[in-house]
């Protein structure tokens, strides 16, 4: 009796998970994607750094990308949305196969990142080659939308060239006639203190050095001492993230910053002036943002990303946002459906954006074409001077789509 | 004296300051290598715990001072439990096993890092007493926390020469590493010895991280480059000799500075071409081929 009850009762157990297993197997057949392509859920790649120097750039440039979305309901084009993060650890040796797994592994409709400029070019050779929708929200690497341009590659940040070759010219103008150059030894690097240079050149100033260390080192010394043995009238610097709060803080210990001004691209000075504190005050800085905006969309987005976050949005952020509102404008004309390839991207490109930084288009390359900022740091905010240049475009040197 | 000459002086104290940080590393490499015979591929890591625990210490105390003070005697101890946990067994083993497992510590001990402090990078504020810069020349200041760096460096290599010359735990290091069995029938306990010695080692190497985190930043991997440029030195000087290690830091410090300024292309080069002259000269190293000294 116990036996037959055991057994029948051991059937039917095993009988249930035989009927749950076959369920489980069967729902995964069910295609992620219906045929229509509009009901299931909008996959979105966001591959940014969450660790590492510039882990506080990827959070700010995630939470503000949510923030566009949720501002317009949460969904894109009508369509619900799945965010699937990876940290790429701003690693280029890692930064193809990470791509791979989005797009190959994770299947996502649209590829967006990163901050760091050797991990964007992995992600715009991978999207290059598997025809995947790619938007670059901070990497200023010049040939993504140069050399290496395609309809599948969109950035709504800047070029390393648009606020250096600024810089370059607002030194020249002030009447500086040399000027020392340092960066870490990387992509962005090398183009940041080339544009300076030809903004510099361009304006009758010359740069008698060049200096350069790996990334990330943050050992300035010996090089700070070359550059005051140099004795240049101006210092350019180009350094993000952590890499910026040590520089500026060693430069004015090495008491360079009373004699020899630092100038530098914003990131130099963005985020990190409640590190920097002292040693940033007076500090002019070029960037296609500032503090002190008075857009009405600037005010409304910085007390949004207060709330949402409880911290300051930065450029970083701005960034993030109008990623939001490329992708927003983009799918709104094509009603979710990615699969209607060129209209998507022809509605991306003409899309104008109404940004925090002021309104701005795309160029013919699918970068920003916009106003570039002088900055001065007083406090905590790199407040706003002047207009430097304006409606300035990256040359998009190689680009064959303009 | 000419402005020139001025710069170059300082960028000699640049190579200086590198060079003794590196000494308090390479010392605790070389004297493991040479009394205890032990490859200890580990010795970067625990420099970044001496790091780690300063930052952390630093956030919890509020001064780098009291952190340092808690953090030595926990390194202390942290280096006596591997000792006799993973070191021991190795002693009379081959050189391979011991790689391996010192890798393998690597690999732990950076996923430790990980999962206890996360994968930023961070900052350790200069000692507020020590956050002044004296000026040198018309555009250049030098930071005084450096200077102390330094200061803080020849008083541990005098302290270590101490140790090793006049003390009678010296006198065992030296003639344990000459002859251990002898040592040993003569009554000396040779295993107390290479304990003191290895936890000696850890707490250079992790005082050394503890004193560079306001100048070199707190960050994953920061073990693994100072490790190869240890070995470096460690080859350089000799395995085994304090003497050696000290002559081999300051050659690398100065060559590291000088290369980044006069050659920032070749820069990673220029340590391990000074690597290979010194070795073409002297194969065992500048005080190589004899017991530590």
């Amino acid at each position: 009796m116990t036996i037959e009850t055991k057994t029948a009762s051991r059937r039917r157990v095993l009988k249930g998970l035989a009927a749950g297993a076959g369920l489980a197997a069967a729902s995964s057949f069910v295609p992620a994607r219906f045929a229509i392509g509009q009901q299931a859920k909008l996959r979105l790649g966001l591959m940014l750094p969450y660790t590492g120097t510039y882990a506080a750039l990827g959070k700010n440039i995630d939470d503000a990308l949510r923030l566009a979305i949720n501002e317009k309901g949460g969904k894109l084009g009508g369509r619900a949305i799945e965010y699937i993060t990876l940290d790429d650890e701003s690693d280029p040796a890692k930064g193809a196969d990470n791509a791979n797994k989005l797009v190959s592994g994770d299947k996502v409709d649209f590829m967006i990142g990163t901050v760091h400029s050797g991990v964007v070019m992995a992600m715009v050779k991978v999207a290059r080659d598997t025809d995947t929708m790619l938007v670059i929200p901070n990497g200023g690497v010049g040939a993504a939308t140069g050399a290496l341009c395609a309809p599948n590659i969109f950035r709504t940040s800047f070029t390393n060239w648009q606020p250096a070759y600024a810089m370059g010219k607002v030194a020249a103008a002030e009447g500086r006639k040399t000027a020392v150059v340092i960066s870490w030894d990387y992509a962005a690097g090398k183009e940041s203190t080339d544009a300076f240079t030809q903004g510099f050149t361009e304006g009758g100033g010359k740069t008698i050095k060049e200096l350069f260390l790996p990334f990330p080192n943050v050992e300035f010394q010996p090089l700070l001492t070359e550059i005051a043995a140099t004795k240049p009238d101006v210092s350019y610097a180009f350094f993000a993230g952590g890499g910026a709060v040590k520089f500026v803080k060693d430069y004015a210990a090495a008491g360079l910053g009373t004699t020899i001004p630092l100038v530098g691209p914003g990131f130099l000075t963005d985020g990190t002036l409640e590190a920097q504190g002292a040693s940033a005050q007076g500090l002019e800085t070029t960037l296609h943002y500032a503090d002190g905006l008075t857009f009405p969309k600037n005010i409304a987005f910085r007390a949004a990303f207060k709330k949402t976050t409880g911290r300051d949005a930065d450029v970083y952020a701005m960034h993030g946002y109008d990623t939001g509102s490329l992708l927003i404008s983009g799918l709104a004309a094509v009603k979710g459906d990615v699969k209607a390839r060129a209209a998507l991207v022809a509605a991306m490109e003409k899309t104008v954006f109404n940004s925090p930084r002021g309104r701005f288009t795309l160029s013919k390359a699918h970068n920003p074409i916009q106003d570039i900022y002088l900055r001065k740091v007083k406090g905590l905010e790199n407040l706003y001077v002047r207009v430097a240049i304006k409606d300035l475009a990256d040359p998009a040197i190689g680009c064959k789509m303009t | 004296m000419s402005d020139s000459f001025v710069f170059f002086l300082i960028q000699v104290l640049n190579g200086v300051q590198e060079g003794l940080l590196l000494f308090l590393v390479a010392s605790g490499l070389t004297l493991i290598f040479g009394i205890l015979r032990v490859i200890n591929l580990a010795h970067g890591s625990f420099y970044m715990l001496g790091a780690y625990l300063a930052y952390a210490l630093t956030q919890l105390t509020g001064n780098l001072f009291f952190a340092i003070l808690l953090a030595v005697p926990l390194a202390i101890v942290f280096g006596l439990a591997l000792e006799a946990l993973l070191f021991r067994p190795l002693y009379a083993r081959d050189h391979l096993y011991q790689v391996l497992l010192t890798y393998g510590l690597i690999l732990v001990l950076e996923e430790t890092r990980s999962l206890v402090f996360g994968d930023d990078v961070h900052g350790v504020d200069v000692p507020h007493f020590l956050d002044f810069s004296i000026h040198l020349t018309g555009a250049l200041s030098y930071p005084a926390y450096r200077l102390g760096i330094s200061a803080m460096c020849l008083i541990i290599a005098g302290g270590l020469w101490l140790l090793i010359q006049k003390t009678r735990l010296g006198m065992a290091i030296r003639a344990g590493a000459s002859n251990r069995e002898m040592v040993q029938s003569l009554g000396i306990d040779i295993a107390w010895v290479y304990r003191a010695v290895f936890a000696l080692g850890v707490a250079l190497a992790a005082f050394a991280g503890m004193i560079a985190a306001p100048v070199a930043s707190v960050f994953p991997g920061m073990g693994n480059q100072i490790l190869i440029i240890s070995f470096v030195v460690v080859v350089i000087g000799g395995i085994g000799s304090i003497k050696g290690a000290f002559l081999g830091s300051l050659l690398i410090g100065l060559a590291d500075t000088f290369g980044q300024v006069f050659a920032p292309q070749l820069a990673g080069m220029t340590v391990y071409v000074l690597m290979a002259a010194v070795l073409l000269w002297r194969p065992a190293g500048l005080f190589g081929g004899r017991a530590a000294r």
